[in-house]
């Protein structure tokens, strides 16, 4: 549940709203709705990485991964435009799951649970 | 303990999230920059192109449409002059923004603004060099023409228009990589690109070197080794051209004035054969009866690419070829009359002034037997993280202080190193100026009499204006605005207290050299000299040599029946005319029997080397680096840094060289002077042969592809922000800078043109690279394989919107809001 909610408000919200706001959506959606801190950070980390990694690929799909094999020079991955694919998803994934992971412990600590 | 873990927890993810957001150092800021939403991702172009678009923006008077060919090239109609440059600077916007900003940014010396204190020094120079006060001067100028005013203006809102409907998500990608913002284009911009392109063309200097040298060796030995007519040469003006004109007197030298100083920044050998070529050839040396053109400004090649090619129509004008971006109209083309094509003049055009100040406060100077006062000008650089520096600037009349004092001069900075210090300078591109007039005139040219009134306007960077019509006019003019001069004005460091040391008016422009219609029945040039030395006035003393000259004047000699294809084979002519004049000397100073095993079989190679620099070959490989040995054997005793007299010094030319070496076997240059015995010519040839195929085995182990001249040359072109990945690599290619296809590592040929002329005319272009600036898209190199392998695009030159539809991929209307 918590997977889907911060899938599909992430998506959404990274069209209008900086890229950070994925952290809010996650410390939000956490607070209210999460088991555990492993819970809140793997749901998090899950739905913020695979958001991440489908945009980026909507956009790298029809350019032939031109860009994206380019950046893997410029950072230098040896041009394995993967790799930069891999760790795109792992920064969004972390930042939202540290903050679901955050939200989490906030509630515990305010004796919530 | 809960509360701890929370605390931390929530702490950490803040710092994460603002460690994400910040740039640190060079790093650009990692969530910013691979976030998909906002992030490079989102510069990945698609390849499926949109067939039909438009937009609504404000400030026009009517509808343009934008027809993009295959190539991504855009072909504008507008229904005025207004809309069409406001169109010109919309879609150059949209394709070369960043390239636009930088560049401009780097010109005015704002790069610390957005890099950081690494980039003061270099800012600093350009604020020194007075690149801001000459934009000034030149924008003024602009606005006092109506039509060049409405362009620069019109091209302003334009690039204005793109920017404001930009959302950040699609800022360009380097704006992320320096995480920057683009900001308003000012007309301004568009004089600080030509003051960069002045920079580049007319702004070098060996006056502070050929001072020095003077002071070393004395008027006899700086006379014999630096002379104003080089060994050989072939002049852009052909030998023997009347001047059907009364020349103004020349100004009587001043008494000579030699400079105090020294200066601690070692020199290099000269580099020969950075330059361009264009050419003519007549109808009654074509196939087709009419004249065909050819032009290749030769440049630091860079990505995104330097030019950017446009098709300009509105009421009055319909003219294809390649702009530069941040400037409107089209630089070098062609229209269905004319067309033209242009190369570097390299005339005298800078010089400095040595200022006697008063006392060290320094606000008065001496001038014409009395104290002066200095202006000022305070330059405030801002500075990314730090706090804004302000630096005063002294103005004399002659120009600005570059550097009052020693500690001001930079070190490290290479293009520092022409400046001496406590001089003003005196250059050309501080002059208000109307270069734009000419652009707009040519673009709408009709013949030879309108070639004749463009030129009239321009003033900095001369060039070698080369012509063709349709009436089968074809000419040449080095042209800019030349200042009057004694001859070898300049040549040296000049007396700034002296009025009779200063520029004394201009060379009158219709006197610039001229030719129309020579018997020969072509005409070229290759940044040599501009003419024999029957012209009465004084341009500069020292040119390129006349190699690449000479090799396209035999061929354009020996040819009859020309096509586009016969000029485009010449465009790609690696035969070297240096190696001709010098290498037989070089061969017969060898005396084989001497040489062991290895070395006669390299000397049996460069023996029977055919003279081309074509990319397989080992053959220039040898030679460029038996030459270099030979030439620093010769000089280097005389001219290297020697102890305590640490002095920058011109050296000789590679040709002064050759005609020592070809008309003297007995000299003292040959001598050595660091050692006991005399060594003579042979001597040193027979030496530096074999001193080279030690080297050459050191380097590039036994014979074999590692010596090939395209894998030691190791062509590349870099990104213009110098981000690895972003260029091209290294690439084999064919060419060096002293043949005519001058193509060396970095330096080459930034647009190559043919213009077969005829009932309709036929463009043919290629430039490394392509017409997007964005490394995200299937146009930022789509020609670059087209370009290396020496061929040409056919261009498209359209009569109307609905002409040859199957070339065109894309529309864009834009209509007033």
């Amino acid at each position: 549940m918590l997977f889907f909610i911060i899938l599909i408000a992430g998506l959404i919200a990274s069209f209008v709203l900086p890229w950070w706001v994925v952290a809010i959506i996650s410390f939000l959606a956490a607070l209210l709705i999460a088991k555990s801190s492993a819970h809140a950070f793997w749901s998090a980390f899950a739905a913020i990485f695979i958001v991440w990694v489908a945009m980026a690929l909507f956009k790298s799909v029809p350019n032939n991964h031109i860009l994206a094999t380019r950046m893997a020079h410029v950072f230098p991955l040896g041009g394995h435009w993967l790799i930069l694919l891999l760790i795109t998803g792992i920064i969004g994934g972390l930042v939202a799951g540290m903050a679901a992971m955050s939200a989490h412990l906030i509630r515990r600590a305010a004796g919530k649970q | 303990m809960k509360l701890t873990k929370a605390i931390i927890s929530t702490l950490v993810t803040l710092l994460l999230i603002w460690a994400l957001q910040t740039k640190h150092g060079d790093l650009p800021p990692l969530g910013k920059l691979l976030n998909p939403a906002t992030g490079f991702w989102q510069n990945a172009e698609s390849k499926n192109i949109t067939a039909n678009s438009s937009v609504k923006l404000k400030g026009l008077y009517g509808k343009i449409v934008i027809k993009y060919d295959e190539n991504r090239i855009p072909h504008v109609f507008a229904e005025n002059d207004h809309d069409l440059y406001f169109a010109q600077g919309y879609v150059t916007a949209a394709d070369r923004l960043w390239q636009m900003d930088i560049q401009t940014r780097s010109a005015s010396g704002r790069l610390s603004e957005i890099v950081g204190p690494k980039a003061l020094e270099l800012d600093r120079y350009h604020r020194r060099m007075g690149m801001v006060y000459g934009a000034e001067n030149t924008l003024a100028e602009c606005m006092k023409d109506p039509q060049v005013k409405e362009a620069l203006e019109a091209y302003t809102a334009g690039v204005n228009a793109y920017i404001h409907n930009l959302p950040a998500k699609h800022y360009p990608l380097e704006f992320k990589l320096l995480d920057y913002a683009p900001e308003d284009f000012k007309p301004i911009n568009c004089a600080l690109v030509l003051k960069l392109m002045s920079e580049t063309l007319a702004g070098g200097s060996d006056d502070f070197a050929m001072t020095n040298t003077l002071k070393l060796f004395g008027p006899k030995i700086t006379n014999e080794l630096f002379p104003d007519r080089a060994f050989k040469e072939e002049p852009v003006i052909p030998k023997g051209t009347k001047w059907n004109f009364k020349a103004l007197p020349l100004p009587p030298a001043s008494k000579g004035f030699i400079a105090d100083m020294t200066d601690t920044i070692k020199t290099k050998p000269p580099v020969e054969g950075i330059g361009s070529n264009n050419w003519v050839v007549a109808g009654s040396r074509s196939a087709n009866g009419y004249p065909i053109l050819a032009n290749d400004p030769h440049l630091d090649l860079s990505y995104p690419s330097i030019w950017y090619q446009i098709q300009l129509t509105a009421p009055g004008v319909n003219v294809y070829g390649v702009s530069i971006p941040g400037t409107p109209t089209v630089i070098i083309g062609y229209n269905q009359k004319i067309g033209w094509g242009v190369t570097n003049v390299d005339a005298d055009v800078l010089d400095w002034y040595q200022v006697n100040f008063k006392d060290l406060s320094k606000n008065e100077y001496w001038y014409d037997g009395r104290w002066v006062p200095v202006k000022k000008r305070i330059e405030a650089i801002k500075i990314r993280g730090q706090a804004t520096v302000y630096d005063t600037v002294l103005y004399t009349r002659q120009g600005p202080v570059v550097y009052q004092n020693a500690s001001l001069k930079p070190s490290k900075l290479g293009a520092a190193r022409i400046v001496p210090v406590g001089d003003a300078l005196r250059w050309i591109a501080h002059d208000p100026s109307l270069e734009f007039k000419t652009f707009y005139l040519l673009n709408r040219g009709k013949n030879y009499d309108d070639y004749r009134e463009a030129l009239k306007y321009f003033s900095a960077p001369a060039q070698n204006f080369i012509f063709a019509s349709v009436d089968k006019d074809i000419a040449i003019t080095p042209n800019g605005k030349f200042p009057l001069k004694y001859r070898d004005q300049g040549k040296f460091i000049l007396d700034g207290s002296d009025p009779a040391d200063e520029w004394q008016g201009w060379i009158p422009p219709e006197q610039n050299p001229t030719v129309k219609n020579p018997a020969q029945g072509y005409l070229s040039s290759a940044n040599q000299p501009s003419t024999d030395e029957t012209y009465p006035y004084y341009i500069n003393w020292r040119f390129a040599s006349y190699q690449r000259a000479k090799r396209i004047d035999d061929r354009l000699g020996a040819m009859h029946k020309a096509t586009a294809d016969s000029l485009r084979a010449l465009q790609n002519d690696n035969y070297s005319i240096f190696a001709q004049d010098i290498l037989p000397t070089m061969i017969d100073g060898v005396d084989e029997t001497k040489l062991d095993e290895k070395q006669k079989s390299v000397y049996r190679q460069i023996k029977n080397w055919n003279r081309e620099y074509t990319a397989y070959n080992a053959g220039p490989t040898i030679f460029e680096n038996w030459w270099a040995n030979l030439y620093k054997a010769i000089w280097a005793d005389d001219f290297a840094v020697k102890g305590a007299l640490d002095v920058q010094l011109k050296w000789p030319s590679n040709y002064r060289t050759v005609q020592l070496l070809v008309t003297q076997q007995q000299s003292r240059w040959y001598d050595d002077t660091r050692t006991m015995g005399v060594e003579t010519r042979d001597y040193l040839i027979q030496k530096t042969f074999e001193a080279t195929v030690d080297s050459l085995y050191k380097h590039y182990g036994s014979p074999g592809k590692s010596w090939q001249w395209g894998v030691v040359k190791g062509s590349h072109i870099s990104h213009l922000g110098k981000v690895e990945g972003l260029g091209s690599g290294e690439f084999d290619a064919d060419g060096s800078g002293g043949v005519v296809n001058a193509l060396s590592e970095t330096h080459g040929p930034s647009w190559r043109m043919i213009v077969q002329f005829g009932p309709t005319v036929q463009g043919y272009g290629v430039f490394p690279g392509g017409e997007s600036g964005n490394p995200g898209s299937f146009f930022y190199d789509n020609m670059f394989r087209t370009w290396k392998n020496g061929e040409l695009n056919p261009l498209l030159f359209l009569q109307n919107p609905a002409d040859q539809q199957k070339h065109i991929t894309s529309t864009l209307t834009i209509n007033n809001k």
